[in-house]
This record gives structure tokens, sequence and C-alpha cells, in this order.
């Protein structure tokens, strides 16, 4: 048993669900309590879908568990047939038809329906959500792909979009793009988008482009193993990475058509002077695998940032994120326990974090700005503009939203050397944002009581240094004069100093003369 | 006011159905009861769906360390390798040392727990006595095996019934979680009248919790506390019938039942109600101009619908097509059903699919769904009105009268002033 305030993944079915919703022509029976419909909002209402989720859920109450759940079940299965006519149909339980034991797939089986049945074996009490897209997908292929013939172009299958992914709309329309310049048509996409017919004829594909292995890891493996098919390893997120997507796209195909890249901004955009300030922000980054990994080389290759933490929520990913953070100098955090991720980043003290609807929840509560690069994913994931994160266009939207959290170049130095304008001083936050600025409070020194009022790092609840060093008072008012962006930068790297040199307490030569050990 | 002397839809046959039902279970009521009661936490005991439930239902993250949380069962938890009452007393001990603010300890079952038949009373028992005096730890089930949406706030305060301490007083008890400005209106007027004292269920904080006996009346705010009013009767208590205080006449009618009780007359509640009654009454024309002469459809939801139906009906100028609820309680809806005119088919439970023909077949301009099917029947065409809203929002009472009304006509003025525009517009132009 294990106390959950949030949560970062759903259950294994509400994947499976994702991977039905993302589909057309296919049906699943969901053998469910009533009440676990609510699963449905997430696509009504986060993603605005304008359909209900093709899902029938059996619904059973208490009264019905001493009786004919398994009835109950083959009634909902074979209306569903009836009212819906898909080309397939996924079976699975939920967590408490797990306990009951119906056996669904079983079940299913004996009711000689005319279209395909894929049972989906969901163990939620062991796994979640994206291990149920994963297993719902593989299904999908062993059960439909069939062999076939090549086509005579050159194909490829792009899998893992789904249903509620992150940004995984405009990836699919940009990846599609990108290889259509290359030359490479697209034999099927898949899930989004793709009906159970056109996941038998997956097989005619060259070779797949697998875009999210959080969804699709295993039936790209499958479909190499049994369809002789190579899949793509690079994430196409970032500039350098696009770049070498293409490269391992042309080894795989055969193009040699060249890529326009007169679209592609961000390299320019970081180069040039206005960036300046972006040199060595300490960023924390947190979310799933995929997106955590390619992240993290974006920002120290292609922004300048400095990475300070990573890690991931989702423990399949844990052994590539645990190499690629030791790569950084970094122990990669793996956990689904979000009180530790923000422990983790109170104690790194980051100027930006890049993380999850959670974590720009942490970053409200510390004070510190965050941009969204993964899911779990809110309504705000899906802007009705185009928006990729991967090719050359998701690049150029990196830029702009990791940037736009951070107080921008010059501002930053005004604040340095005015930070007790009454308009213009730390409590007022980025200028760009539209919260309305907390006026200076009068009285005391300003600059102290505009740092006690808001926006600067909250003393540590547990401080990272030990107990035995004291800030003087004279120090802790120096600290405060120093910008809240950097101030948690400054009063841990000044611990750190203290505690290395053996000294117990801070005085304002202290801070200067860490400020000066670390300065770069 | 002019109450017709017809026995309104007392008397029209209850298509009942059965099938998928697309509602939220009783675990949801624990968005609202948290902020409700500050001292109290919520400990469902259930699986990773419980809490993407939770979280997904709260819509925004309530993210200062919310009072409410999932004690996730594991597969060594049903195997019977771990002692799940071990498990739990160690979690609720953990729980307890990091928040010593929780006065009252909510353990809410869930369908697994039930399913594996995980004894919650018995725990509840067992940690009381392990944490008193300084927390109550008490029980009920939130399941959808065994409860629908607002059933959970249903059984929350039932389970809160039995430790109430007793007494002989004559009190007045409000029942219902309301918000606190709500329940503040509603306790300035009842001192106006002349009743009291009054005391509240549930109450913002534990040492604030009523007494009750058989002198205590208690009147419903909410119509879905069947089983509270039931456990209230077994200690003694006596209900006073009134219609819902949705609107200005149910919101008069609620206080003059509660007047007579108390032995105050009809006059006395005119002279009290004439200002805020005529401030809800002109607030509710502005937007009735909307809704004057569209026609409602009610999907079950939050039990609700029978009350609201009545006040649109009544007040509003709207007719009624359909009114669903999941459960029917026939004694306390008796008060509504009289006043609603005759003509709508009137449902308990759902078939999600046939229901949803019948919303097709008779296009109504005005659906009241859940979130899981608003966008859909947007997309075709059809208006919708989140029924969860109404339960989140301040809806009680004169002064949110008008606010209750708008939030029906919100729908339709949006769909007019996008008419240009709509992706439905061909279908709006017929």
């Amino acid at each position: 048993m294990k106390l959950a305030v949030w949560t970062y993944e759903g259950p294994p079915h509400v994947g499976a669900m994702r991977v039905a919703t993302g589909m057309r022509d296919l049906h699943m029976v969901l053998h469910a309590p009533q009440g676990d419909t609510y699963a449905d909002l997430l696509f009504t209402m986060i993603e605005r879908r304008d359909h209900r989720p093709p899902v029938s859920y059996t619904t059973f109450q208490a009264r019905d568990l001493g009786a004919d759940t398994a009835g109950l079940f083959m009634t909902a299965a074979r209306d569903a047939h009836a009212r819906f006519a898909p080309q397939a149909l996924l079976v699975a339980a939920s967590c408490t038809a797990e306990l009951i034991q119906d056996d669904p797939g079983g079940l299913a089986e004996t009711m000689g329906l005319p279209v395909p049945v894929i049972p989906l074996e969901l163990p939620s009490y062991q796994r979640k959500e994206n291990f149920g897209a994963d297993e719902a997908f593989l299904q999908l292929c062993r059960a439909l792909a069939r062999p076939m013939e090549r086509t005579e172009r050159v194909t490829c299958n792009i899998i893992g979009p789904t249903a509620l992914g992150f940004r995984h709309r405009d990836d699919l329309a940009e990846i599609t793009g990108l290889l259509s310049e290359m030359g490479v048509e697209v034999n099927v996409a898949a899930p989004m988008g793709a009906t159970p017919a056109d996941i038998a004829r997956m097989g005619q594909a060259h070779f797949n482009v697998l875009l999210y292995p959080e969804t699709a890891e295993s039936a790209a493996r499958w479909l190499e193993k049994e369809h002789g098919q190579p899949f793509t390893r690079i994430i196409p997120i970032g500039a350098n990475a696009t770049r070498a997507f293409i490269e391992e796209v042309r080894a795989l195909s055969g193009s040699t058509l060249p890529v326009d890249e007169s679209r592609l901004r961000l390299p320019w955009w970081a180069a040039s002077v206005d960036s300046t300030y972006l040199t060595g922000k300490r960023v924390f980054l947190f979310g799933d695998g995929t997106h955590v990994m390619a992240a993290a080389k974006v920002a120290r290759d292609e922004m300048g940032f400095e990475v300070c933490g990573m890690g991931c929520y989702n423990r399949e990913q844990a052994r590539p994120m645990r190499a690629l953070a030791k790569e950084f100098g970094l122990t990669a955090l793996i956990t689904d326990d979000y009180l530790d991720v923000e422990a983790a980043i109170e104690e790194a003290a980051p100027e930006m974090i890049l993380g999850t609807q959670m974590e720009r929840h942490i970053g409200k509560r510390l004070g510190i700005p965050c941009a969204v690069i993964s899911a779990p994913v809110h309504v705000q994931d899906f802007p009705a503009r185009y928006s990729p994160q991967m090719g050359f266009e998701g690049a150029n939207v990196l830029f702009d939203t990791w940037v736009h959290p951070l107080v921008m170049g010059l501002e930053e130095h005004l604040l340095v050397m005015f930070r007790e304008d009454f308009e213009f001083h730390d409590a007022a936050g980025p200028s760009h944002h539209g919260a309305k600025a907390q006026p200076l409070p009068t009285g005391a020194t300003a600059a102290h009581a505009a740092a006690d009022e808001g926006g600067s790092m909250p003393p540590p609840a547990a401080p990272p240094s030990p107990d035995s060093i004291v800030w003087l008072g004279c120090a802790e008012r120096e600290l405060k004069k120093i910008p809240f962006f950097v101030r948690g930068k400054a009063r841990r790297n000044t611990e750190k100093f203290a505690g290395e040199k053996g000294l117990r307490e801070i005085t304002v030569d202290t801070l200067y003369e860490a400020k000066a050990h670390y300065a770069r | 006011m002019s109450i017709q002397p017809t026995s309104g839809c007392t008397d029209t046959p209850v298509l009942r159905e059965r099938g998928q039902r697309e509602v939220f279970c009783g675990l949801t009521g624990i968005i609202w009861l948290h902020r409700k009661m500050q001292d109290a936490f919520f400990l469902v005991v259930g699986s990773r769906t419980c809490a993407h439930l939770l979280q997904s239902a709260a819509g925004v993250m309530i993210f200062a360390e919310p009072r409410f949380g999932t004690a996730i069962l594991e597969e060594k938890d049903l195997a019977g390798m771990a002692d799940a009452n071990a498990e739990l007393d160690r979690e609720v001990a953990r729980l307890l040392e990091r928040r010593p603010d929780i006065r009252q300890l909510f353990l809410v079952g869930s369908c697994p727990s039930e399913v594996i038949k995980l004894d919650l009373s018995r725990a509840a028992e067992r940690l009381s006595e392990v944490h008193a005096p300084r927390v109550r730890v008490l029980n009920y089930s939130g399941s959808g095996i065994e409860t629908t949406f607002t059933e959970g706030e249903d059984a929350c305060l039932a389970s809160m019934v039995p430790a109430l301490p007793g007494t002989e007083a004559r009190e007045l008890l409000m029942v219902g979680a309301l918000p606190d400005v709500v329940e503040d209106q509603a306790l300035a007027l009842l001192e106006q009248i002349g009743v009291g004292p009054v005391r509240c269920l549930p109450a913002k904080r534990a040492e604030l919790d009523a007494a009750i006996g058989p002198n205590t009346r208690y009147a419903l705010t909410q119509p879905f506390l069947g089983d509270t009013h039931a456990a209230l009767q077994r200690r003694g208590a006596q209900r006073i019938a009134a219609p819902f205080p949705f609107g200005a006449e149910g919101t008069t009618l609620w206080l003059k039942a509660v007047a007579a009780e108390f032995g105050i007359g009809p006059d006395k509640v005119d002279a009290v109600v004439a200002a805020p009654r005529a401030r809800a009454e002109k607030a509710i024309a502005a937007a009735a101009a909307t809704l004057q002469g569209k026609r409602v459809f009610f999907m079950p939801d939050s039990q609700l619908e029978i009350p609201l139906a009545r006040f649109l009906t009544r007040e509003c100028g709207m007719q009624a097509v359909e009114i669903s609820t999941p459960f029917l309680h026939a004694e306390l809806h008796r008060p509504e059903l009289e006043l609603i005119a005759r003509g709508p088919t009137i449902s308990e439970g759902q078939d999600v699919d046939l229901q949803l023909d019948r919303v097709r077949a008779t296009r109504p301009d005005l659906t009241i769904c859940g979130l899981g099917l608003a966008n859909p029947l947007e997309a075709e065409g059809l208006a919708t009105k989140w029924a969860i809203e109404l339960v989140f929002t301040p809806v009680h009472f004169y002064e949110q009268a008008g606010d209750l009304a708008a939030l029906f006509a919100r729908p339709l003025r949006r769909r007019e002033i996008l008419r240009s525009s709509h992706p439905n517009r061909m279908e709006a132009a017929e």
C-alpha cells in the first residue's frame, strides 16, 4: 500500500483507451464498475475531442457481484458490436474487474463475434498507463498485422502517437512532412488515425519510425522480429537530434534528397546576443524518459543551459535515463512520487524547471519558473495553434516555450541594478507575464521587504546545509539584495562553500568569497 | 407564488433503465467535502484508478497539499503477502504525523477495497482507539459499485451521524455541505425569521459538531441525502419536508416550512425575505429571458435534476423533455414532483446509448450532462451544461438564484454570440 496524492500516470486501462481513442473503427469493451467512465472526460475535456471515446463500460454495481457480471460483460460486448460495427474489438478489465476474474477475453472468444476480438491483460496493481498503451498497441499488431509484400517505393510506418499524448498530433504532422521531403512516404501512422485494417497492412512498410518508446517500443521490437522491419532509435527533438534522425532515416531508406533547413530558427535564436543571458542557467528536468532525455541534450547543447538535475517517472526508461544522467555528471531521479521530485528540486535550487504539469505546480510553490515538456497533460497542452516538439519547427517551439517563463535578458540586468525601484522589483515578476505586479511594500528597507513578500526562494523547509551553519543578520540582508531568480543558487553555493571551509557562521564576506569561488 | 392544486408529476410512471452509466462514483464528493471540512482528511483505500479519478475530477489540481489522498493497493496487498490492515495502520500513522492539523480522518472505501472485503469499519474503530482523542476516524464507501457521484457526500454525512453527541434540545439542523458564503446567508435569514438555534452538518470543524436527539428538527439543503436522512431518523430526529432551496420559490417554500415547524407564520417569513426575494426574482428574470420557452433534457448525474427541473420550468419558463436521475428517492422528492407540471419523461438509472438516442430524437435546446458527454453533444449541434458545475458552484438560496439561472443561460447565449463562426452553424440555421 502506498499513499499517493497526485499521480503521473493513470491505470493501465487508461493507456489502452489512449490507443483505442486515437484509432478509428476500433471499439473497446471495458469490464469496469460504475464510475470508471470518468476516463471519458480526459479525452472530451482535456483534449477537446468531439466524439466519445470508443469505449463501452459494463458498469457493474454491487448488486451484480453476486449475480452475473459475466453475463453483463457479454451483453455489453454484443451491444457494442451491434451499435458501433467496429472492424475489431479490444476487451479488457479495469482494476476492480480484474479482482472478480470474469476473464473478459475468454468470454468474448466464446461469443463468436464476426470481427477479431483482442483481449488485453492489464495488471492494474503492478503496472501503469504507459504500459497499458504499449501493451494494447503490441497486442493489436500481433493480432492484426499480416506478413505482406513491401511497397515498391520506400515507405515507413510512424508508430507511437496516441490520443491524449503530449503534442502527438503536431509531432505526427511535422515528422510526416519531414519524411515526405526526404521522399519517404508514410504507409501507416498508428495508433493515431489508423483503423484495424491499416494495422493489418503495416508489414508493407520498409521500416518503422518510433516516435514515443513509452507507447510503442514493444510493438517496434515485435515488428522488427516478426516482419523484419528495422526501427529508428533517435527521437527527433531539437535541431541536433532532428539532423541525426534525418541521417538515420537516410541510412534506412537510401534517401539522398536534401532537407531544407531554412525554417529552423533555434540555432540562430540561441546564438544571437540577446540569448547570452541564458548561458549556464541551471535547469532541472523531470517527466517521461523520452522527453527528458531529449530535452536534456537540447538544454545543454543547443540552449547553453546547465542541467543540474534530471529524472523520469516511468521506470521502464530508468536504465537509459540513468546512463544519460551519468554522462551529465548527475544521478537520475527515478520516482513517481511528486513529493520526492519536489524535494529534489528544492535541494537543487534550479533557475528553471523543464517538467510536467506537476512540476509547474512545484515551481509555483517554490517560485521557480517552469516550462512543460512532457505528459501528464492538461488542457493547456492542447493548443489550438500548430505546436510540435519534434523536427525543425519543434525546435523553434522549444526555444520559445523555454524562454517564455524567464525574466528576459536586459530586464534581468535592470532588476539587479534597480532592485528597489517601486514598480521594477523582485516581487513584480517578469514584465511580459500578465499577473498584476505587487506594489513594493513601504517601510523597512525596500529590497528586504520585497524579498520577504514573494518571488523569492522560500527558506528551505529542510535546509540542505548542516544545521550548525548560521547566517548572520547582515549576510542574510545582503543575500536578499540578490535578485530572486539567482538567490536560491547564491544561498546554496554560500552554504556549500561555508561547509567546505568548516565555517559555522556566514558573514557578508563569506557570501562574496563564495561568489568569487563559484564564479564562471 | 402559485402552487397548482395538482399532484404534478408524482403519478408519472418512472422509466427505469439499466445499462452503461456515464456517471462519476461517490469518491468525487471528496473534491468539495475536503474544502468544506477544514480539519478533515479523506483517505481513499483503493487503486491507481481512484487516485487518477480524483486528480482528473478536480480538473485543476489543488496543489497546496490537498486534504485527500489514496492508499493505493498493490499486488502484495492482494496476494495476502502483506497484511492490508497493518499496511493501512502504517500509512495512517505516517499521514497523521505529517499532518498534525487533522482532527477527522475518513477512510473511504472504493470498488477494489469492497471487492476484496477489506473491513474499513473495523479499521476505523481500531485506528480511532489508537489516535483518540486527537483524531476521530470514520469510514464510508465512495465506491462506484455502491455510490453514484453525490451519494458519496450522503455516505460521508451518514457515517458522521452515529458519532454525534446526543441532546434533548430543540434545535434546527441544516443538512448538506454548502459553500461557506451560502451557509452564512442561510443562517442570517433563519436568525431574522427567528428560527434557532441552528446547527450545520457537516460543520466546518470537528469541535463545532452538532448534537442531535428526538427534539432535533432537520431540513435537507441537498436532494441526494437519503442515507443521511435515514441515519438522522434512527437518532430520533425529525425531517421538515420541503422543496429544496433552489430559486426564489424553492428558497421561500423551504424557509416557510422550517419556520412553520418552529411556530412562525408565513407572514413573518414574507416580511423578512421580501428584499432578497425581490432581488432573486429580478436576477432570475435577466437569465430567464434567454431560457424562456427552451426545452431542457436532464441526463442522470447529481440527483439535483428534479429540483433543478422544477426551478427551470417554474421560474425560468423552460420546458422539460426528460428529467433523469441516478436514483429517485420518492419521499424526499415528493414536494418537488408535486410542483412540476405533467409532461416530461421521468427516468431513473441509465443506459447511456439509449438515452443519447432519445436526446438526438428530441433535440432539446439544452442538455444537462456529464463532462464525458458535453463536447460530443456540442459537436452534434446540441447545447449542453455540465452537471458537475452545479455542485461546484454556490447555487442555493436567494442571492445565488440568479447565478443558478445564468449557469443554464450562458451556454445558450454563447452559442448565439458565436453563431456566425460556430462549427455547427449549418444546423443552427435550421
